[in-house]
C-alpha cells in the first residue's frame, strides 16, 4: 500500500478517507485534523491557556503533544484515581512525558484529598466504578481549572468514544444526554470553565497510531474497572460495522452534529447554581460529587466505629508517593 | 511467525508467510480494532510477513471514561 501523498510505503490506512499515510504524512494528516476541529468548533485559540485531561493513556498523551506541537498553551492535568498498580503505571507513563518534553503538570489525588479512592467511592453509591470515575474526573477538571485560571479544559475523546455514547444514547433515547453531547461544552456559568474535545475528528485506531509513531509511551492495558463496560459493547458493535461499511462511525457521529443535535438542543434547561458544600456549579443544592464522596466518608466512619479496619489504599497506587501538585 | 497478541496476553505461532490481514483473518481479530506492529513500525493489512517475523497486535479500544 502506498502513501497517497509521496507514494512511499504507508504505514498506516485510513480506509473512512479512502487513504493511506507513510508516518510523516500520517501525522500532517493527523495535524490537520486536530487544527481543522480547534477552528472549525472555535475552541480555543494560541492566547488561551488549555488544562490537557492526562490519563497516561494513547489519547490523552496524544491530544497533549499534538496541541504542544502545535504551538498551544497545554498543561497536563493527572488525576491519581487510586486504582492499585494501574493509577502507578498511567501516573509514571504521563510524568515521563511531561518530564521527557519539559511540560508542567498539575496533580490532583484522590486517596490523598478525600482518603479513600473512586473504587470506595463507588461502592458506597452504589454506582458502578466508571460511573463514580467519571463524576470524580469531570469534578476535578473543572475544579482544578478553576482555581489555576485556566479556561478551557481538553479531553482525548475521539471520534470512536463520541460514536459509542452517541449509539448508547440512542438505543435508550436518552434525549436529554444527546443535547448535552458536543465537540464544545461552553461555559454556562462563572466557576464553570469551557470543555472541548479536540480528537473529535480522530478515530480510535488513528490516536493510537499517532502515538506509536510519536514514540509517545502510553499505558496500553485498561482499566481493571471497565472490564464489562457498556462502551466496550458499543465500540464493538461499531467497529463490527465499520469493518464492512468504512465511515460508518464517522457518519453517525458527524452526521448526529449536523443534523440531530439541532433537534434535541434545548431540551437541557437545567439551571446552575452554586453547591452549599464546595461552591461549585451545580443543579441540585449540593452537587453529586460532594453527595457521594460525603456518603462515601460517612459509611467508612461507620465500619470503622464497628470495628473493620479501613483499607490501605491512601496512595492507591501500590505505596508510591504520587508527586506534588 | 510468533504473534504477540497484547490484549489477549498470550503469544501464538503462525507458520508460513502470509498477508497481516490474513493473520488476522486467521486469529478472528477485527482490524479496525487493532494496529500491527513488527519492531517499531506500523503495518498495514497487505504487508506480507516472514515465517520468522515477530508482529504485535495491539488493541487500540478503550472503554470506560476516556
Amino acid at each position: 500500500m502506498r502513501c497517497q501523498r509521496c507514494r512511499g510505503d504507508a504505514s498506516v490506512e485510513v480506509r473512512r478517507h479512502h487513504a493511506a499515510f507513510c508516518d510523516a504524512h500520517f501525522i500532517e494528516f493527523f495535524d490537520r485534523q486536530v487544527e481543522r476541529a480547534i477552528e472549525d468548533e472555535r475552541m480555543f485559540t494560541r492566547d488561551d491557556r488549555v488544562l490537557v485531561a492526562v490519563s497516561g493513556g494513547k489519547d490523552s498523551l496524544a491530544l497533549w503533544d499534538v496541541l504542544r506541537r502545535l504551538g498551544y498553551a497545554a498543561t497536563g492535568l493527572y488525576i491519581n484515581l487510586g486504582i492499585g498498580e494501574y493509577s502507578a503505571e498511567s501516573y509514571r507513563k504521563t510524568a515521563a512525558y511531561a518530564g521527557a518534553h519539559g511540560v508542567e503538570l498539575l496533580v490532583a489525588d484522590i486517596p490523598h484529598d478525600y482518603g479513600m479512592n473512586v473504587e470506595e467511592f463507588a461502592r458506597a453509591t452504589r454506582r458502578v466504578s466508571c460511573s463514580a470515575c467519571g463524576l470524580s474526573k469531570r469534578y476535578l477538571f473543572n475544579r482544578v481549572a478553576v482555581d489555576h485560571g485556566f479556561t478551557v479544559v481538553a479531553t482525548g475523546h475521539n471520534l470512536d468514544d463520541e460514536a459509542a455514547v452517541l449509539f448508547g444514547n440512542l438505543l435508550h433515547w436518552q434525549t436529554e444526554y444527546m443535547a448535552r453531547q458536543a465537540p464544545v461544552l461552553p461555559s454556562t456559568h462563572p466557576k464553570l470553565v469551557r470543555k472541548v474535545k479536540p480528537l473529535y475528528r480522530i478515530a480510535e485506531r488513528e490516536a493510537a497510531a499517532y502515538a506509536i509513531i510519536r514514540g509517545i509511551d502510553y499505558i496500553v492495558d485498561e482499566c481493571p474497572n471497565s472490564v464489562g463496560a457498556k462502551s466496550l459493547l458499543y465500540k464493538e458493535a461499531l467497529n463490527l460495522v465499520e469493518k464492512a461499511a468504512p465511515g460508518t462511525k464517522q457518519s453517525l457521529y458527524w452526521g448526529f452534529l449536523e443534523r440531530g443535535r439541532p433537534l434535541v438542543t434545548g431540551q437541557d434547561t437545567a439551571t446552575l447554581r452554586d453547591c452549599a458544600h464546595c461552591g461549585q456549579p451545580t443543579t441540585t443544592e449540593v452537587c453529586a460529587f460532594c453527595r457521594m464522596t460525603e456518603r462515601a466518608a460517612q459509611q467508612m466512619r461507620v465500619r470503622r466505629e464497628a470495628g473493620h479496619a479501613a483499607p490501605d489504599q491512601r496512595g492507591g497506587a501500590a505505596g508510591e508517593a504520587i508527586a506534588t501538585r | 511467525m510468533k504473534v504477540v497478541i497484547r490484549h489477549q496476553r498470550r503469544e501464538v505461532e503462525v507458520s508460513g508467510r502470509r498477508r497481516v490481514r490474513d493473520v488476522l483473518v486467521e486469529l478472528g481479530v477485527n482490524p479496525e480494532s487493532v494496529l500491527v506492529i513488527r519492531g517499531s513500525q506500523l503495518l498495514t493489512h497487505d504487508v506480507h510477513v516472514a515465517d520468522d517475523d515477530t508482529i504485535e497486535i495491539r488493541p487500540v479500544v478503550s472503554g470506560g471514561t476516556p
